[in-house]
């Protein structure tokens, strides 16, 4: 019997790894300095600190050190990239490329300037799987683009977007490519030439290390992109993004990175394993279950499905001592069902019925063994009180009956 | 979301679970809601003909938490009530008992509607004259 609660959402957020904290407990306290102060010790160190940093979050990028811009997180990444560009590149156009299912760090980037009537956006469809169409991106630039976001990987279905061609799509056209590769950096080998972005927005805490730190990947060369700063002040990393660096948070960023490459290849292995043996169990177990998202070019620790009958909240409220969730963490306030998942054009009833499953590091075959145990269960106790799986069982077809609601 | 006692115990040990035969003409059914707006809602009541009291009530509901703790309660509340004390019950009883949050209102307006949906079926079998009240909108409130 593992401990209880289960932690299984790990594309909401991650533990802080040991090896990750250990790295940054020094720079509470002793090693406090100021990376920006030149004129004594603590403030070198701190510096020293940060570079090292910038390094490791470089080699799993397969970026230059100088190209990595410290933020708060993907979330402000996200912000500095898209707004960033539109207002310097004003002059050459004003359009922008992205898609349905992005997270709400771009969409709402985007409808903002659009509001501010700085830029016009195409919000591309995703197929039944969640991937973009690169065709797609390809017939939607115009004179005016300046701009293509697509993230990496999604953070509900895990869906692997088609990131090089896509972004050899833009450089063909001299677009900038931004990617927001929050789930895909550390868990999935991401390499800015190969994939050919020029902005890449990752955060720490989707990988193992501390929430409230993040970087944006700037390419300086082939071509060389600018952004305008969205913040005033010392103008701290080259200018692009000022405020005292967060030294400590940093430090955590740069090892989490570190970590990650060095585990990655042996870290898929075992996610796979442990989530195909979750979708395996659940699937041998329930009929009328579905997957969300590609069935094979999907995040290795991502499981989506839909429990046709049952509704997705009420199989989280029963799952009370296991930790999943039901559309993303970010919406989970709201009774709308997940947009993503309504991209995929599954129909608001099964996105009602999805859940997401996020196996990470520090998860065990006992612990899948039990939420699959947990989940079969609950599921089959809510359709015995679900009146549309009886109507199902009676052979009612669900689309024709005439529903009291509109 | 954080819910209440009430909720959690009635979502863990729903109240009369489960469906009375179609063919019984005691039996009132109301099924309100729409699987596309993330609830369902099935209440069953076996009506007296002759004292016109609501004998016994089973529920299925598709829906959250809220939605099936609201239904449980209300097969509570009407057994031993006649139908027109029955009809005059409002969803604010049902968010009281429930303490409900604002968010979740709309499970117990669902549930007000399904009692009147399944008297008001109850009484078209039984050739009573009075129409059957109109469901409101599933996702007011």
């Amino acid at each position: 019997m593992p401990k209880l609660p289960i932690y299984m959402d790990n594309h909401a957020t991650t533990p802080v790894d040991p090896r990750v904290l250990e790295t940054m407990l020094p720079y509470f306290s002793e090693k406090f300095g100021n990376a920006a102060s030149r004129n004594h010790s603590f403030g070198w160190e701190a510096e020293e600190a940060v570079d090292r940093a910038r390094g490791q979050i470089a080699q799993l990028i397969n970026a230059k050190p100088k190209e990595i811009i410290f933020t708060s997180g993907a979330t402000e990444s996200d912000n500095l990239a898209i707004k960033g560009v539109v207002e310097f590149y004003k002059e050459k156009g004003d359009h922008i490329v992205t898609c349905v299912t992005e997270h709400k760090a771009v969409l709402d980037s985007c409808r903002a300037l659009e509001r501010a009537g700085k830029a016009m956006v195409t919000y591309l469809p995703v197929d039944k799987y969640g991937m973009v169409d690169p065709d797609d991106v390809r017939k939607a630039l115009t004179d005016r683009t300046v701009l293509i976001s697509i993230m990496y990987a999604n953070n509900e279905v895990g869906t692997i977007h088609p990131i090089a061609e896509i972004g050899r799509i833009a450089h063909e056209r001299g677009v900038v490519f931004h990617c927001d590769a929050v789930q895909a950096a550390g868990k999935i080998p991401v390499d800015v030439d190969r994939d050919h972005i020029d902005l890449l927005a990752l955060s720490a805490h989707k990988i193992y290390g501390p929430k409230g730190v993040g970087a944006l990947y700037v390419r300086a060369k082939g071509p060389r992109v600018r952004i305008s700063p969205q913040m005033d002040g010392g103008g701290h990393e080259r200018g692009m993004r000022s405020g005292t660096l967060n030294v400590t948070g940093i430090v955590g960023l740069g090892k989490a990175c570190e970590v990650a490459g060095a585990v990655m290849a042996e870290e898929n292995r075992r996610l796979l394993d442990l989530r195909d043996k979750l979708q395996a169990g659940i699937f041998e177990r329930l009929d009328e279950v579905y997957l969300n998202g590609h069935p094979t070019e999907r995040l290795p620790g991502n499981l989506n499905v839909s429990f046709a009958y049952v509704e997705g909240e009420s199989l989280l409220m029963g799952l009370n001592d296991v930790a999943v969730s039901s559309g993303s963490a970010c919406t989970s306030a709201t009774l709308e069902p997940s947009y993503v998942i309504r991209a995929l054009g599954v129909g608001d009833e099964l996105a009602h019925s999805s859940i997401r499953f996020g196996l990470g590091r520090f998860n065990t075959e006992a612990e899948v063994d039990f939420v699959t145990d947990r989940v079969t269960r609950e599921v089959r106790r809510l359709r015995e009180m679900s009146p549309l799986y009886e109507m199902a069982r009676e052979g009612i077809d669900l689309k024709s009956v005439q529903w009291k609601a509109e | 979301m954080a819910y209440s006692d009430k909720v959690i115990d009635h979502y863990n040990n729903p109240r009369n679970v489960g469906s009375f035969g179609k063919a019984d003409a005691d039996v009132g059914t109301g099924i309100v809601g729409a699987p596309e707006c993330g609830d369902v809602m099935k209440l069953q009541l076996r009506i007296n003909p002759e004292s016109r009291v609501i004998e016994d009530a089973r529920f299925k509901t598709f829906g959250c938490g809220s939605a099936i703790a609201s239904s449980s309660y209300v097969t509570e509340l009407v057994k031993g009530k006649h139908i027109d004390e029955a009809m005059a019950i409002k969803n604010t009883a049902i968010v009281a008992e429930l303490n409900l949050p604002p968010v979740k209102i709309h499970c117990s307006v669902l549930a007000e509607d399904a009692i009147k949906a399944a008297i008001g079926d109850w009484k078209k079998h039984h050739g009573d004259a009075e129409p059957a009240a109109e469901p409101r909108r599933a996702r007011e409130g």
